[in-house]
């Protein structure tokens, strides 16, 4: 098995609240990210991918396709965003890192067709990253 | 399950050397880390927790309480040190980058575990980082117990 990561960066706000808390509560769990104008980051996502190498072409997959895969169903939904006003999911759920690794993952999984994904690695900043393996890990 | 890491730094001394060994045996194990003088490094430190995403929080930990945490518990015990002389487990344990390593798992783990609000993270590694060339990783559990046991690390 041979794990092969890729690297891609995209650039977004956000903000954290929850409705269900009141604004001094939502003041208190989220500090300063709770600004409602919302703040943005430089994220860098690594989609890692787990295969076996094909005899033929020496690779585990095309990075082509993986490159493309990544740009229509990730890239685009998120990039030059604000993640809590444009991308639905994030309309109800709080777009913290972690949420949006999981959303990453649950975006490309059922897409992939080559290999099996293996892990989501999202950089808020250089110094801050979240891991998910899926619900089975 | 996700796991979330935090990176910090921190700049100390250290000197490798076992009283136990003589100037010679130091000298060929530790080589130039052996200088009596000391010598510094900027190190890089790695904290990942793991934990379910909280569904009110929708966040792991409360990133200010781990960065209280690792502040006072880690940062102000060894940043700008010496560690042989300013730290007190280090006086008789060679202040490795294995040995901080697993010292600061220890100092963290009951700490970070306890958490603060509605969390349910736990400390999972840590990584500590020597220079861009060497780093070390350890997870506690049962591989630490036994190192403990067998005498190999100070519990």
């Amino acid at each position: 098995m041979i794990y092969l990561t890729r690297r891609a960066g995209f650039s977004a706000s956000h903000y954290y609240h929850n409705p269900d808390l009141s604004p001094e509560e939502n003041r208190r769990i989220f500090g300063k990210c709770n600004n409602p104008h919302g703040h943005g980051h430089n994220y860098t996502l690594e989609v890692t991918v787990a295969g076996e190498i094909n005899p033929t072409t020496g690779m585990v997959l095309d990075l082509k396709d993986l490159k493309k895969l990544l740009e229509r169903e990730v890239l685009e939904l998120v990039d030059h965003r604000f993640l809590n006003k444009e991308v639905p999911v994030f309309a109800t759920k709080i777009p913290t890192t972690e949420n949006i690794a999981v959303e990453i993952w649950n975006l490309l999984a059922p897409k992939l067709t080559f290999g099996r994904l293996h892990r989501i690695r999202l950089y808020e900043s250089p110094d801050l990253y979240v891991d998910y393996y899926g619900e089975h890990k | 399950m996700v796991y979330l890491t935090r990176r910090y730094r921190f700049s100390a001394a250290h000197r490798l050397h076992n009283d136990a060994l003589t100037e010679e045996e130091n000298a060929q194990v530790y080589g130039k880390c052996n200088n009596p003088y000391g010598h510094g490094h900027n190190y890089v430190l790695e904290v990942t927790l793991a934990g379910p995403i909280n569904a009110q929080t929708g966040m792991v930990y409360d990133l200010v309480a781990l960065d209280r945490t690792v502040e006072r518990e880690i940062l102000e015990r060894f940043d700008h040190t010496h560690l042989n002389l300013d730290v007190e487990n280090f006086r008789t344990r060679v202040p490795t980058t294995e040995n901080l390593c697993i010292e600061i798992f220890d100092l963290l783990r009951e700490k970070l575990d306890a958490g603060s609000g509605p969390v349910s993270a736990h400390l999972k590694r840590i990584r500590l980082e020597e220079t861009d060339s060497n780093s070390f990783e350890y997870e506690g559990g049962e591989q630490g117990q036994r190192l403990k046991d067998e005498g190999c690390i100070k519990g």
